[in-house]
């Protein structure tokens, strides 16, 4: 399987433009609601037609607008996942699979029989798309795609109309489905998790601007810009500049080692290879480390974390703290610039009760920023 | 009593009807895939619902007259004349017609999940299916309703069709007409007649549809449709 993409296409506030090559592996386009990655998935099934570009599955082109070719949607072999499943509500299940299906009578009766059976419908077989619930109609539908003998399949955002607990099981059933098409499916999410746990390649897009696809561990370990770091979901991004010319460092702490500024954290930081145009800096929530022995020097901090650079030892207040599920947050910033930026840690909760415990009546605590965890951002 | 204006006006009315529902319904699907002037085309179609009949009545007569564009083609090359003939006593039925089974259509296919229609296309299903197995199955109720109005109205047809096609007995000659001409003739038993009678009509044609409407709502619930 091999799907070539190279499309424009004005939409109402921007101009989307999505170029990619995908092969036997699940690839995922991941954005914000409304930045075109829905509209992409319709370009490539024949829905919406894109304004100029070239669309090829398997070597077939599917559209061209210079050679002037625009198949429809019913000459493509494309299997479209819709969020809303698109079952057709005046035909039982079986029905509804036997409408797609093509070839004899017997031919068809087989392919629903196998359709039902690999996603464990028999017992719905006769029942209307209405008296299912989100789980068995999203099974409904990729069973109905399976019988139309689609070359390749499209999911839009294909659990977000469920609860946690279906979705997690329908995720690893979608695992199961990927087989089917080589384990080829492209993916359209707003949500990293889904897209980390299912997509061996990734590619953001950011108001119709599709960035350079990476691998699942590149993308998360190092975004490259800004709208990815947002969307993969890191929480600490402040604007940053190389060097610490003409900044405030923070009263009683050892800097020298700092090689960049981040300017809404107020924090001189070392990062190591600043590029010259960096504008922007992120740090994951979790991988912010505290440094024991809390309130007495920086240096003495610093012996918590042996390999820890000086300069990313600071103090800091704590402004807030909020309970989650299985984990603290704890909004945390400079401890002497009351205008800083907080930023968002995220520990354990036995750990937080420890260190609470331990807290002076200052509410200052020493943290440490690993280098290797920075995130530089040129844009 | 002559039955010639009933026979008259059911057979309008239901030619009127056939042609209505498909230019109705493709009106419908037409105007819903516009890009731009939607409003236009929508106002245009629906404007025979809220203008006098006898402005329509007017209109038709410059379109089909002997002297217009269609009048004189026809007259030339099939030797034919639509004004004060029955087939006007359709046109004018359709034209009057056509906006209710426009809007309850469209009404209805807006209710529509799109999704579904999409679903269908990229799983490989005809226009033309598509259509018939699923447009039409699931805005039946609509649709129906939208029919039985068509009807109803191209049965109660009357200021149009007088000016457009006239009051001849046996040709053109409707119920409503035939009530219209018994008063002018002082013949008021004969228009309270012809009044019972489309009273009766109407009053089953919206009962049958009431019925209708209810079995189809019982159906969803019960997920039959």
């Amino acid at each position: 399987m091999e799907l070539i993409v190279d499309i424009e296409k004005q939409l109402r506030n921007f101009p989307l433009r999505a170029k990619f090559t995908m092969r036997d592996e699940v690839f995922a386009l991941l954005g914000a609601s409304g930045c075109g990655k829905s509209m992409t998935l319709k370009c490539i099934a024949g829905l919406m037609k894109p304004d100029r570009g070239h669309i090829e599955l398997d070597g077939q082109v599917l559209y061209d607008s210079e050679q002037g070719i625009d198949l429809p949607p019913q000459q493509r072999h494309i299997g479209y996942l819709f969020q809303s499943y698109a079952l057709f509500p005046n035909m039982t299940i079986h029905d509804n699979i036997a409408f797609v299906a093509e070839g004899s009578a017997e031919e068809k009766e087989r392919k629903v029989q196998e359709g039902l059976h690999r996603f464990h419908l028999e017992e719905l077989s006769g029942a209307y798309p209405a008296e299912l619930s989100g789980g068995q109609q999203q099974r409904a539908a990729l069973a109905r795609i399976l019988a139309a003998d689609a070359h390749l399949l499209l999911l839009d955002e294909p659990f977000s109309a469920l609860d946690n607990y279906l979705k997690w099981q329908l995720e690893l059933e979608m695992l199961e489905v990927f087989q089917s098409y080589h384990g080829a499916a492209l993916l359209v999410s707003h949500d990293r998790g889904e897209v980390y746990r299912l997509a061996d390649r990734i590619a953001v897009i950011n108001r119709g601007q599709m960035e350079h696809p990476c691998s699942r561990e590149e993308i998360f370990e190092a975004p490259g810009t800004l709208a990815a770091t947002l969307l993969t979901g890191c929480k600490n991004v402040s604007a940053a500049r190389p060097g610490t010319a003409g900044a405030e460092s923070p009263a009683g702490e050892n800097t020298e080692d700092a090689d960049l500024y981040a300017g809404d954290w107020q924090l001189p930081l070392h990062a190591g290879e600043v590029p010259e145009n960096v504008h922007y800096i992120g740090l994951r929530a979790h991988f912010i480390l505290y440094c024991a022995p809390g309130d007495r020097s920086q240096v003495e901090a610093a012996k918590a974390h042996p390999d820890s650079v000086l300069a990313n030892v600071h103090r800091f207040a704590v402004t807030r703290v909020i309970e989650d599920v299985f984990s603290y947050l704890v909004m945390v910033r400079r401890a002497d610039a009351p205008d800083a930026r907080s930023l968002r840690w995220e520990l354990p909760k036995e750990d937080w009760h420890h260190i609470a415990s331990t807290l002076p009546p200052d509410q200052t605590l020493w943290l440490y920023f690993p280098p290797d965890k920075l995130m530089l951002m040129e844009q | 009593m002559d039955i010639s204006p009933l026979l008259i006006s059911l057979k309008t009315a239901l030619t009127a009807t056939i042609i209505t529902f498909f230019v109705g319904i493709g009106l419908a699907l037409l105007v819903a895939r516009m890009r731009r002037g939607q409003g236009v085309a929508d106002a245009i179609i629906t404007l025979p619902l809220v203008l006098p009949p006898t402005v329509l009545g007017y209109f038709l007569l410059l379109a089909f007259g002997r002297r217009s564009t269609i009048g004189q083609f026809l007259l030339q090359t099939f030797d034919v004349t639509i004004v004060f003939s029955w087939p006007a006593a359709v046109i004018a039925a359709v034209v009057v017609s056509l906006p209710l089974m426009y809007r309850t259509a469209r009404g209805a296919f807006e209710q529509l999940n799109p999704d579904m229609i999409a679903a269908a296309r990229t799983l490989g299903v005809s226009d033309w299916r598509i259509f018939w197995h699923i447009l039409i199955p699931n805005t039946r109720a609509g649709i129906l309703a939208g029919l039985v109005l068509a009807f109803t109205r191209a049965l109660g047809e009357f200021g149009a069709t007088i000016m457009f096609a006239g009051n001849i007995p046996g040709v053109t000659q409707t119920m409503s007409t035939a009530i219209y001409a018994a008063v002018q003739a002082n013949d008021y038993d004969l228009a309270g007649q012809w009044a019972i009678v489309i009273v009766a009509f109407s009053f089953f044609f919206v009962g049958l549809m009431n019925w209708w409407t209810a079995r189809m709502n019982h159906g969803v619930r019960q997920g039959v449709m």
